[in-house]
């Protein structure tokens, strides 16, 4: 811990709440990062998204993250108990919760001291710290607090100590619960916030409680913003970009969830796991109102099975998981495969293998995503790019899936899942809609798999439908269905249900490059990292460095036109959460190393020379951290040209 | 609009399927294998019911059992080993007016998919589900099944089959949610086309235990009750099993069972010398799981438009100045 503190610069010293502090200046900034940390179960993750979801309603750009403990119920005052938020306010759109954090609200310095350890805090970063605990009565804790103080306030935060609960108590009855409104109320004043809007916010998120509960919140709200005026001698402001269009406010695996509903699908079987259940979660609550199942399947290679009876039998379902579930699943997929359902399976990656992380963000399943199941299965695979993408990911999934018969894998991950973005409010459209079954007689002669020769596509027939009668089977078959050990006619099969893909391939577009057309530098990603990767590649451009992006939704098939747009750089990296060798590694060359799982198959689809950079952290990448490699990559490049 | 006899009668023969309507690809079973007159069973009830071809729906896992679908003329399944029943659970949620039947071996639904087994049941969906049980892997060449005797030499118990049978009725009957549970044998057509009758016009899920004979790779295995109907212990009952009188002068080992009576049903189904043929459980009273969880509204795209339009209503920020 000590080196931690010492790499930090003393700028201020920490110090008691000063006095009052009347007519203070108000100090302008482009963006600031906050953090909310208490112990879990204290409603810190209620008090960022609440001032996400009111800067945001001024016009903010705001970009939230969930802390997430990896226990339930972690011990209290400990640093594995972190848990909170961390909300990134801009003028512009956020797209990604950007490097580390400016002012920290913490409500005991053991959580606090986790975030630092983790290098969340910016130098001089200000800590605004429950003081509760200075005067505990158990000895070992008041001791633990003053000398957390004191070393933090020589490492030069800027600390103030702030009598949460003490403030709440003549508010509440239960004060320890209340200290995340009364921190609400306090970042609100802090940063110039419309206390109108907060309170709205307040009556919101408890809107579904009794009158009184949304009364003693506000009364909350309000005692934090004048404590704030009153004893805090900062003030921020960071004007908004006002946005004239309506927004909505979710985290991904909500705008998942909400993409099921617009897709028309009426199915989604699942079995919980972290990360993706929270959109099971949500969909339960909202489902059946459309006259949608849920179904909680007894695993999730039954949750796959019932999807894709549901999907042979007309209507396209949908399978949701994260990475065990998803390992599970792959015979069943295949089958799919084989026998052309359309199924959407969505799988919101976390750490592995085996169970590995599960509440943390990694990009490890893209390879498992495409060559999951055993024998060749060609499958579509998409990932979304951020939380928009994650609503309109499922609406081209189903789409897909039922125009090509095939599966359609879609690519999440647990900093989507829990991250949120406002982006505009999804103007509903009659094509997203899943056609009703078709149930019309099938014409005489024509047959389940009457593979189109250019295409591989074939007109599927659903139970219901006159003449259409056939066994499916995951045998290999012909033309009718049948099964057949024929090699011309297995060779057919596996032809056809090739071409499929690049039926779909000739659909696409190149997606376009982030900074100029050409240069030194190609930076490729997929995935959550879109943000990230263009504030990084944006910062650098200012500076004049010559390096732009791409990040690709589909991954298989990759769109045209990649292998020309990679021609037209020096040289082409990827930056993905996921392992690729390190070259420092004194073990490592050439001849073993293992690459990025997007390097890899950009090196064998297209001979070029992809390098890669990965992070198996399990928090989402930095864009300060992307300018680091992208830095290092540019230099190693030219040292390479001069040598 | 009225029509004469005649017409009438020509068109009721035109309409009534015959038993070629439900006839796919010729079956190829080993000669005398089981399954054969289970087909047979099946078929006369698609006719006899005169179900629509188109909708009906086979399911089936892996294994030799699970060829069913493949000879009949209906819409089929062949899947993967163990996931019949999920699968058919997913065809029953997404459409209430097929009607679902499964075939499955003793060991895709008593061993790999035994989880699964389980909770069908418990889901009590309505579906009409066959255990051809021949207590043998036939497909993959004889290796012992959860359903094997104590002591069966097969390929991968040269020596003997270690453990003592898993007991597929008193599994199911142990099952929350049970609601039908029958046994037949493939020898005896008139029961075996009776029960499988019996199943079919239960709502919920109807489990039917088959002994069928696997003459490729247990020829003898049946013999002491095939050669002896005392070793056959026939369940009747006004609302179970009748006997037609030449059955009956056959199988004079009878015992009166009410399927309505799941304690004596449990008792019955523990037994397995001799082997108790019938209906053991019958509760037309439980609920089906689908008819739970369908809403039964119709779902235009106006519905569910407006349903998404009210989600995104909780989430969205209206601009400032906006009403
Ligand atoms: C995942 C998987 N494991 C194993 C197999 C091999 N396999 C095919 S059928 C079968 C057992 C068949 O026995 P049973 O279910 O009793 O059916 P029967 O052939 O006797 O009718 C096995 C082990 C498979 N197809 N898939
Ligand atoms: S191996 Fe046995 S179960 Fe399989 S078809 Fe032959 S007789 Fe029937």
């Amino acid at each position: 811990m000590s080196e931690t503190l010492a790499a930090q610069p003393v700028e201020n010293a920490g110090r008691q709440a000063p006095s009052p502090a009347s007519g203070k200046a108000i100090t302008t900034l482009s963006e600031h990062i906050v953090e909310v940390i208490s112990d879990s179960g204290e409603g810190a993750q209620v008090c960022g998204q609440s001032l996400g979801a009111i800067a945001a309603r001024m016009g903010n750009g705001v970009w939230t993250l969930e802390i997430i403990p990896a226990e339930i119920e972690p011990p209290a005052r400990s640093t594995e108990g972190a848990s909170g938020s961390r909300i990134r306010l801009g003028s512009g759109r956020m797209t990604n919760c950007g490097d580390q954090a400016d002012l920290v609200v913490a409500f005991n310095e053991q959580v606090l001291l986790a975030r630092l350890r983790a290098g969340e805090f910016k130098p001089g970063c200000i800590v605004l710290l429950e003081s509760l605990w200075r005067t505990h009565p158990d000895k070992e804790i008041a001791a633990s607090y003053l000398q957390t103080h004191a070393r933090l306030a020589a490492a030069g935060f800027r600390v103030y100590e702030v009598p949460m609960e003490r403030e709440c108590r003549s508010l509440v009855a239960d004060a320890r619960r209340g200290a995340n409104m009364f921190a609400l109320g306090m970042l609100c004043g802090l940063y110039s916030l419309d206390l109108r809007l907060a309170r709205e916010q307040v009556a919101r998120a408890f809107g579904s409680k009794d009158a009184g509960v949304v009364a003693a919140n506000v009364a909350l709200l309000e005692a934090g913003h004048g404590w704030a005026e009153a004893q805090l001698d900062f003030k921020f402001r960071i004007p908004a970009l006002r946005s004239l269009e309506p927004q909505i406010v979710v985290n991904g695996n909500t705008a998942l969830a909400l993409g099921v509903l617009a897709s028309g699908m009426e199915i989604c079987a699942m079995y919980p796991i972290t990360p993706a259940t929270s959109a099971s979660h949500y969909l339960s609550n909202v489902f059946e109102k459309v006259g949608g199942v849920v179904h909680q399947a007894e695993d999730e290679i039954a949750a796959c099975s019932f999807a894709i009876g549901a999907s042979y039998a007309g209507k396209c379902a949908v399978t949701i998981t994260s990475g065990p579930g998803f390992s599970l699943k792959q015979e069943a997929i295949g089958l799919a495969v084989m026998g052309e359902i359309p199924l959407v399976v969505v799988n919101v990656q976390r750490g592995g293998p085996s169970t590995g992380q599960p509440t943390k963000a990694e990009q490890g399943d893209l390879l498992a995503a495409m060559f999951g199941s055993h024998g060749d299965a060609p499958k579509v695979v998409m990932a979304a790019s951020g939380i928009e993408d994650c609503f309109y990911s499922i609406i081209t999934a189903r789409k897909i899936a039922e125009t090509f018969n095939m599966v359609v894998v879609v690519l999440s991950d647990a900093n989507l899942a829990t991250s949120q973005q406002p982006f505009p409010r999804p103007k509903f459209s009659e094509a997203w809609m899943a056609p009703p079954a078709d149930q019309s007689a099938v014409p005489e002669g024509a047959r389940p798999y009457d593979w189109n020769a250019l295409t591989g596509l074939a007109r599927r027939f659903v139970p219901g439908q006159p003449e259409g009668m056939h066994t499916l089977t995951g045998l290999a078959h012909d033309r009718r269905s049948r099964v057949a050990y024929d090699p011309e006619i297995n060779e057919e099969g596996i032809h056809s249900r090739s071409l499929k893909l690049a039926a779909l391939q000739k659909t696409l577009k190149t997606p376009p490059v982030f900074g100029d057309p050409e240069g030194e530098l190609l930076v490729a990603g997929w995935g959550s990292t879109q943000g990230a990767i263009e504030e990084a590649v944006g910062r650098l451009r200012a500076e004049g460095c010559k390096v732009s992006s791409v990040h690709l939704r589909f991954l298989q098939p990759l769109p045209p036109g990649i292998k020309e747009l990679m021609q037209r750089f020096k040289a082409v990296i990827t930056i993905e959460g996921n392992w690729c060798d390190r070259r420092e590694d004194e073990i490592i060359d050439e001849g073993n190393r293992r690459y990025s799982a997007l390097a890899m198959l950009l090196r064998s689809r297209y001979l070029v020379d992809v390098d890669c950079w990965s992070e198996v952290r399990g928090q989402p990448i930095k864009p300060g951290t992307i300018c680091r490699v992208i830095r290092e990559a540019l230099e190693r490049n030219r040292e390479a040209a001069r040598r | 609009m009225t029509i004469t006899a005649p017409e009438c009668l020509l068109r009721l023969y035109e309409e009534h399927p015959d038993l070629e309507d439900y006839q796919g690809g010729a079956p190829r079973w080993c000669a005398g294998c089981g399954d054969n007159a289970i087909l047979a069973a099946v078929q006369r009830l698609c006719r006899d019911e005169a179900l629509r071809p188109e909708k009906t729906a086979f399911i089936s896992g892996i294994g030799c059992s699970s060829r069913f679908p493949h000879y009949m003329k209906t819409y089929g399944f062949h899947g993967i080993h163990g996931r019949a029943l999920p699968v058919a659970e997913g065809v029953r949620m997404a459409r209430p007016d097929l009607h679902v039947f499964v075939s499955t071996g003793d060991g895709d639904c008593c061993s790999i998919g035994a989880g699964h087994w389980i909770h069908a049941v418990r889901y009590n969906m309505n579906m009409t589900v066959f255990l051809h049980d021949n207590h043998v892997y036939g497909l993959t060449k004889k290796q012992a099944s959860p359903t094997s005797p104590r002591g069966l030499r097969t390929n991968t118990t040269p020596r003997g089959a270690y453990l003592e049978a898993l007991n597929p009725l008193t599994v199911t009957l142990g099952v929350q949610n049970a609601s039908f549970v029958a046994q037949a044998v493939d020898w005896i057509p008139e029961i075996l086309y009776s029960i499988v009758s019996a199943a079919f016009h239960h709502k919920g899920f109807s489990f039917v235990r088959i002994l069928q004979r696997c003459p490729k790779f247990l020829p003898d295995l049946f013999d002491p009750w095939l050669h002896d109907p005392q070793k056959v212990l026939v369940l009747t009952h006004d609302n179970g099993l009748q006997l037609s009188p030449g059955l009956a002068k056959v199988h004079k080992n009878r015992r009166e069972h009410d399927p309505a009576d799941l304690d004596r049903a449990r008792e019955i189904a523990s037994g397995a010398d001799p082997i108790p043929v019938g209906i053991l459980y019958r509760n037309p009273g439980v609920p089906c799981y689908e008819d739970l969880r369908r809403s039964g509204k119709l779902r235009t795209g106006a519905f569910v438009r407006a349903g998404l339009e009210a989600e995104l209503d909780k989430f969205t920020i209206w601009p400032q100045g906006h009403a």
